[in-house]
């Protein structure tokens, strides 16, 4: 589904990534781990494509094509999402009015019809008890006034409803209660199939408890330093980073 | 980063989407002002002696008058002579039914959008629509009749209702008040009467549409409302404009008298041509509304501004009567080279009074946008209260947004607050919007009219879905 090779960017002439390499199949669950400024957060967004980030060497193939070609707007129609670190608030844009705008126009993209407001209500009620998400939210601004917890929450759901083929889930856990990080969990796991492929990008291991990724990576300095199974979030724990940076 | 903004400018800069000339004879005077152009226009419409004279008395007081320069807005010099200050479609300007209505002005409004057949069905909307300066269509007219409701044009009411206009016009805007509203009280064409009657809730929105068509022609509308004790009306006036080369002067205005107890919802939607992309063209809009309350009686002004090259408009209330109320809702949206210097006088006189603004000013390309206020508690004034909140939301960074509060009290016990926001469309939230698959354009609107919602909210409901449409038709270009 997704391959990186070599891949290295840069921002404002710095250069973070360092010649990543990453393939990541349907029905897997990825970790991207490390130490804070190791570029963690940067792959997350090169991703997504922002554009702040430019990529100055490899490429990164998504489904087939290119997808550094592709503006953000139609890697989200594609079914790239990212689950933001620090989700973004809109002041008077209501939350259920954003998120079914954003499913419509990923529907138009993908030559299908619209959703009015009533079957859109409908179809996310399921999707709402999933994430436990207080109803009184759905009216409320996008994100305005929401607690850390709430927004992260928000970030599931809006994951739900539009059902991505690669989640991209940037720091999720930052924040978040024991409680809400289960809520979390059930969410990605319960979404989890054959078909779509999760990328988990976290300092710590605490959201691995909850959701078990089929491989860990260690990235440091730009570069992925370590790969392996689950078993190696545990290993990182125990160890924390040091003797990767060796 | 750069090519951000540079689509943010691309938005504001598509073409006036309702820019197209209906090819409908015009009967006027030729171009040019003195005592018989006012004398002539008085003839024409029929008019009664008094209003005559009201008309030459306002016509010497704008001779000894010049135009006023503390705007910020700059504008080549006006040449009052070159101005032609009466047209007319040739057709009769009376209808009994559509039928009867010339097909072509029909087919304008289905370009707009706003088919009048529809909405006499559907909205349920009595349609006093002013096209060239004379009214062509006045529906539901029954109705309101029932109810002792006069919903007509200034000329039908001079005919039938002249002591209710002798009465009450001139009597919040006088034919001496500034340049602009002394030049409308001299020449102005027609406009829009309302009278409620004591104690009646006006069952419908009354609503026109104004067009201004023929080239070179000076619209000078002239509106009055007068709401009786205990009464309330909801007024909607709603803009649009063919697109033109040479810029065409606008100089309206609007009255409005709430008796005792009595409301009046006045909301605005205004899309006149803003000019070309190179700021070539545009309407001079410059209005004077201004609304009088007396006791525990409520004004409130609504307002969509997003085109006109040139905005110079201040809704007002004075609140003379003991615990009246003043509001002041407003979005006013500027693109390219538009200037827009807009915003409210709230003029407390009444003990207990109030009021409340809240203008939301968004800049984009080159234009200039300035909310200008002024707050004023007389001595008068026990207990007076005011809240305002000025936005302004800058979209690329050629844009100037300027905010001009003056506010003055007489009396130690009023209570006035102030508060102002500049705020820049921010990348965060326009990539948020990207990643969930929201085009740039859409991203801005969406944000912008999220940003416009404590305003649109008092609008009615049909209206508040047409100024949404309208701020993205004028964002359109403004994102690059």
């Amino acid at each position: 589904m997704l391959e990186i090779k070599d891949l290295r960017t840069a921002i404002e002439g710095k250069e973070i990534l360092k010649g990543i390499n990453l393939k990541v199949n349907k029905g897997e669950v990825h970790a991207i781990m490390g130490p804070n400024g190791s570029g963690k957060s940067t792959l997350a967004n090169v991703l997504a494509g922002r554009e702040d980030y430019q990529v100055t060497g490899g490429s990164i193939s998504y489904i087939g094509e290119d997808l550094v070609e592709l503006d953000p707007e139609e890697r989200a129609q594609k079914g790239i999402f990212l689950a933001f670190q620090y989700p973004v608030e809109i002041p008077g844009v209501s939350n259920v009015y954003f998120l079914r705008t954003a499913f419509n126009e990923i529907r138009k993209a993908n030559g299908q019809e619209e959703v009015d407001a009533a079957t859109f209500l409908k179809r996310i009620k399921a999707k709402m008890e999933l994430v436990e998400m207080d109803k009184a939210l759905l009216n409320r601004s996008v994100n305005e006034g929401f607690s850390g917890g709430e927004k992260k929450r928000n970030e599931i759901f809006q994951m739900a409803v539009l059902e991505p083929q690669l989640s991209v889930l940037d720091e999720t856990d930052s924040g978040l209660d024991i409680d809400a990080l289960r809520i979390v969990a059930k969410g990605v796991n319960t979404l989890r199939n054959a078909n779509n492929a999760t990328v988990i990008v976290t300092h710590y291991q605490r959201l691995l408890q909850y959701i078990v990724p089929d491989y860990v990576h260690v990235l440091y300095g730009g570069k992925i330093v370590k790969s392996g199974g689950k078993e190696l979030a545990l290993e990182l724990e125990e160890k924390g980073y040091d003797w990767l940076k060796k | 980063m750069s090519s951000e903004i540079e689509h943010l400018e691309s938005i504001a800069n598509r073409e006036y989407k309702y820019g197209f000339v209906t090819d409908i004879e015009a009967d006027a005077l030729p171009p040019g002002l003195n005592e018989d152009t006012v004398k002539a226009i008085s003839s024409i419409k029929g008019e009664p002696a008094f209003m005559t004279e009201w008309r030459l008395k306002a016509y010497k007081q704008w001779q000894k008058m010049v135009e006023p320069k503390w705007p910020k807005v700059e504008y080549p010099q006006i040449d009052y002579q070159k101005i032609v200050y009466y047209s007319a479609p040739k057709k009769g300007p009376k209808y009994e039914s559509l039928d009867e209505v010339d097909p072509e002005l029909l087919k304008t409004y289905d370009k707009l959008g706003i088919p009048l057949a529809e909405q006499k069905l559907l909205a349920g909307v009595a349609v006093d629509a002013v096209f060239d300066s004379v009214s062509v269509a006045t529906t539901f007219k029954e109705k309101l009749g029932e109810l002792g409701i006069i919903f007509c044009s200034m000329s039908e009411a001079l005919k039938n209702h002249p002591d209710l206009v002798k009465k009450y016009l001139g009597s919040v805007v006088p034919a001496t008040d500034n340049f602009y509203a002394s030049l409308n009280s001299a020449v102005f064409s027609d406009g829009s009467f309302v009278y409620v009657p004591k104690g009646v809730r006006c069952p419908m929105e009354l609503s026109t549409y104004f067009r201004i068509n023929a080239q070179n022609t000076g619209q000078f509308e002239r509106t009055l409302i007068v709401a009786d004790e205990g009464s309330y009306v909801s007024y909607l006036e709603g803009c649009t404009a063919p697109q033109r080369d040479e810029n065409q002067l606008h100089a309206a205005v609007v009255e409005l008298v709430a008796l005792k107890d009595a409301q009046i919802k006045y909301s605005t939607v205004q899309n006149w041509y803003p000019g070309d992309e190179n700021g070539k063209g545009g309407i001079y809009n410059f209005v004077t509304k201004r609304g009088l309350c007396h006791e525990n009686a409520k004004i409130s002004w609504t307002q969509v501004e997003t085109g006109s090259s040139i905005t110079w408009k201040y809704p007002s209330v004075i609140l003379k009567g003991d615990n009246s109320i003043g509001e002041f809702y407003s979005v006013a949206m500027t693109n390219n080279y538009q200037q827009a210097d807009t915003g409210t006088k709230m003029i407390h006189i009444g003990k207990n009074t109030r009021s409340n603004i809240v203008s939301k000013g968004i800049s984009a390309g080159f234009s200039n946008n300035s909310y200008r206020g002024l707050v004023k508690v007389m001595k008068s004034a026990e207990n007076a209260r005011n809240f305002s909140q000025c936005d302004s939301l800058l979209i690329g960074d050629k844009c100037g947004a300027h905010t001009f509060p003056y506010i003055e009290v007489n009396n130690t016990t009023g209570k006035v607050e102030h508060e102002a926001t500049t705020s820049k469309i921010g990348e965060d939230q326009i990539f948020y919007c990207n990643q969930r698959g929201l085009d740039t354009e859409q991203a801005v609107s969406l944000i912008v009219n999220g940003y416009c919602k404590e305003v649109f909210r008092e609008l009615p409901m049909e209206f508040a879905i047409e100024a949404q449409n309208l701020l993205s038709i004028s964002l359109e270009g403004s994102v690059g």
